[in-house]
């Protein structure tokens, strides 16, 4: 069941004009992933894999859509090399939206291994990243995503367990 | 028939369309014989010509035709289930298959053995599946054209490269020239 920071989510999406969105889910992704299947504004096409997820966003963007990637942080093991030699090579904006998963309030242990990794990669790759911690930095993230048009990069929104249980 | 003849013999087809191409070998060996502002590149990123070409396809009107390797299919695999179950009739797959992985020294690729991809292709839900003969990819591909149905294609021919240089297009060059015909107007057809 979609909660309220779901659909402030999705309704800046929509203010921003991002109009494509693919995804792989993640437990705490899934009131988001249940209203961009709703949005009519929105199309949503699911992905098996990460890096996969990023070409259609590329091949969406240079068909003239805003796309935009909702994932969890375990994939970034996975694209680094997509975000390397395609999104940042060709400067392709992809705002992120990414589960924080292994951070305090995680239940599964093994989440933990690549909360560990996360920023790292996110920092090695000088990718530009917004950790929300507390429900309320929701406020910035319509200009973060008009922050990832104007500089044309991949742009991480990190989104922990406090966040998301502390949200209504 | 290696690769670099069914490209030859595509061009008369493709020189108009728009067209996402493998990274190595097919991209360099396709900007060698007929470079376009219509033709995207892929100078990294293995395997995700097909999802970025469906991408394109799913963003638009105008046809596409992502031309793709049996190798770059394979480290993708999954990407022939979100194609079937994404249908875009603008969009043709052309998978050119010759059992190799031709841009790192025409290593033996699983679809040259047991492996089929027309038949993962069906198993996925893809519903226009060819399997042609080298000689036949030129018009295999007019006829998917002609009939606006997503279509895969797979062209079988012979492992081998020809010598061409490496592209040093600027990436942003590529993109936005591409993006430019992306955005033109179609031609009026009388």
């Amino acid at each position: 069941m979609a909660k309220q920071i779901d659909h402030q989510i999705v309704a800046d999406l929509v203010a921003n004009q991002i109009d494509f969105v693919t995804s792989v889910p993640c437990k705490q992704l899934a009131g988001v992933l249940e209203l961009l299947d709703q949005n009519n504004k929105i199309l949503h096409v699911p992905s098996n894999k990460e890096d996969e997820g990023m070409g259609l966003c590329a091949g969406a963007y240079m068909g003239g859509m805003r796309p935009c990637i909702v994932m969890q942080n375990t994939a970034l093991g996975v694209v680094v090399n997509t975000l390397a030699t395609l999104i940042q090579f060709y400067q392709i904006p992809l705002p992120m939206l990414i589960s924080y998963r292994g951070e305090v309030g995680e239940p599964v242990a093994c989440q933990v291994e690549m909360a560990l990794h996360t920023k790292a990669i996110l920092d090695q790759l000088h990718i530009p990243t917004y950790h929300f911690h507390h429900p309320e930095q929701i406020g910035e993230f319509s200009a973060i995503l008009r922050h990832t048009q104007m500089s044309k990069k991949p742009v991480a929104i990190l989104t922990d367990a406090s966040f998301w249980s502390a949200a209504t | 028939m290696i690769r670099n003849d069914i490209l030859k013999s595509l061009i008369p087809v493709i020189t108009d369309q728009l067209v996402i191409c493998n990274i190595g070998a097919p991209s360099q060996e396709l900007f060698s014989l007929d470079d376009q502002p219509s033709n995207f590149y892929m100078l990294g990123t293995m395997g995700l010509s097909s999802s970025i070409g469906l991408g394109l396809a799913l963003a638009q009107d105008k046809p596409v035709i992502s031309i793709d390797g049996d190798g770059s299919v394979l480290t993708n695999l999954a990407t022939l289930s979100t194609i079937a179950n994404n249908v875009r009739d603008n969009f043709i797959l052309l998978i050119i298959d010759n059992g190799s992985y031709g841009s790192t020294g025409d290593q033996p690729t699983y679809a040259g053995r047991k492996t089929s991809l027309s038949a993962v292709a069906r198993a996925c839900g893809c519903e226009n599946v060819v399997e042609c003969a080298a000689a036949d990819t030129a018009d295999a591909l007019k006829a998917a054209l002609a009939a606006h149905e997503m279509t895969i294609i797979v062209a079988k021919c012979e492992s081998g490269n020809v010598t061409v240089p490496v592209i040093e297009m600027n990436p942003i060059l590529i993109r936005e020239r591409f993006m430019d015909q992306v955005a033109r107007p179609e031609k009026q057809s009388n």
